[in-house]
């Protein structure tokens, strides 16, 4: 409790800030404003239709098809899943953990989540195909050949030392 | 990213016809989820914003072109781990500097920390992960990102 407020209380102070810049001409506090405006607007752009889908995949997907093809069972094919899921998921990271954390409940294996996290950041097909376009094929081939199986191996690693540990995903506190 | 908004509203359009309920129910978690983890969405937004304005793109690029390639690399990984940028102005970007003649490993060291490590997406990430397991993998991240700049020199031909 005291620390939503401490939080509330800083985006306060935050957005006060930027309105006296507003009004009192300070650019760094314009600038800063600015930021914000147009990375909340990229970000609006794209969250809603990612947690509507999240929404719709937790209704309609069953927990075993998910154990079965991203869980404990799952072996190699959990991975390659994993992969091509994150190839096409947008935006970002900030997508990426809300898309994990889903998979997770519905029993996907931590390997599989790290994974797939890891895989989003690096692997996203519009992104990679801009990546080539500009960078030359053989930048983004280098990349893919050397990340994705780092992503993998350290995920399995990570993976098994939390479930030893009998670590568990929650969402918020 | 228009193709988005399509599979959206085709998944919304399908899940009504088959089952006008759940399509709710769906709607209900997809804006509870949301809520949720608004604050932290927020709290990281807020570090984007002031961290563009210490950090302009403009410094950054500087860094990354007039240096030793090694020294280089290690201010791309720093760079690239404590900003935010969407790709298509990273890679636009890069393909200048390329131009340039600022070194591939330098800007794959940048460009792959900037996917990788999320110093500025960690509000969100430890929501989930929690702090530690949230410091493990961005710390993963960033020695998968070097690894990836080395090999990048020596495919290159820019170490050997």
């Amino acid at each position: 409790m005291r620390r939503s407020i401490v939080k509330i209380a800083g985006i306060i102070c935050y957005l006060l800030f930027l309105i006296g810049s507003y009004i009192f001409g300070f650019n760094p506090g314009r600038e800063i404003g600015y930021n914000f405006i147009a990375f909340s607007v990229d970000m609006l752009k794209i969250l809603p239709c990612a947690f509507v889908l999240i929404g719709l995949f937790e209704i309609w997907v069953k927990k075993e098809t998910v154990e079965k093809h991203l869980g404990e069972e799952s072996g190699i094919k959990g991975y390659i899943w994993a992969v091509l899921l994150a190839s096409t998921t947008v935006g970002g990271l900030y997508v990426a953990f809300p898309v994990a954390y889903s998979l997770y409940r519905k029993g996907a294996k931590l390997a599989v989540i790290f994974t797939y996290i890891g895989a989003s950041a690096i692997c996203r097909v519009p992104m990679t195909i801009f990546e080539a376009s500009f960078m030359g094929i053989k930048f983004t081939l280098v990349r893919l050949f050397v990340s994705l199986p780092l992503v993998v191996i350290t995920s399995i690693l990570l993976g098994d030392y939390l479930t030893r540990r009998r670590y568990r995903i929650m969402e918020g506190k | 990213m228009y193709r988005l908004y399509v599979v959206t509203g085709l998944a919304v359009v399908i899940s009504c016809v088959a089952n006008r309920d759940k399509t709710y129910s769906a709607g209900v978690i997809a804006i509870k989820k949301f809520v949720n983890i608004l604050p932290a969405f927020v709290a990281m937004l807020i570090l984007v914003s002031i961290a563009l304005f210490l950090v302009p793109d403009k410094v950054i690029l500087n860094y990354l072109g007039n240096s030793n390639k090694f020294i280089g690399v290690l201010f791309a990984s720093f760079f690239g781990s404590i900003t935010l940028m969407p790709g298509f102005i990273v890679f636009p970007l890069a393909g200048i500097l390329l131009g340039k003649g600022v070194p591939y490993m330098v800007l794959s060291a940048f460009t792959t920390t900037l996917m990788m490590v999320g110093v500025l997406t960690f509000p969100i990430e430890k929501e989930y992960f929690g702090v530690k397991v949230a410091i493990i993998r961005n710390v993963i991240g960033l020695f998968i990102a070097l690894s990836v700049a080395v090999m990048t020199g020596i495919f290159f031909g820019e170490i050997f």
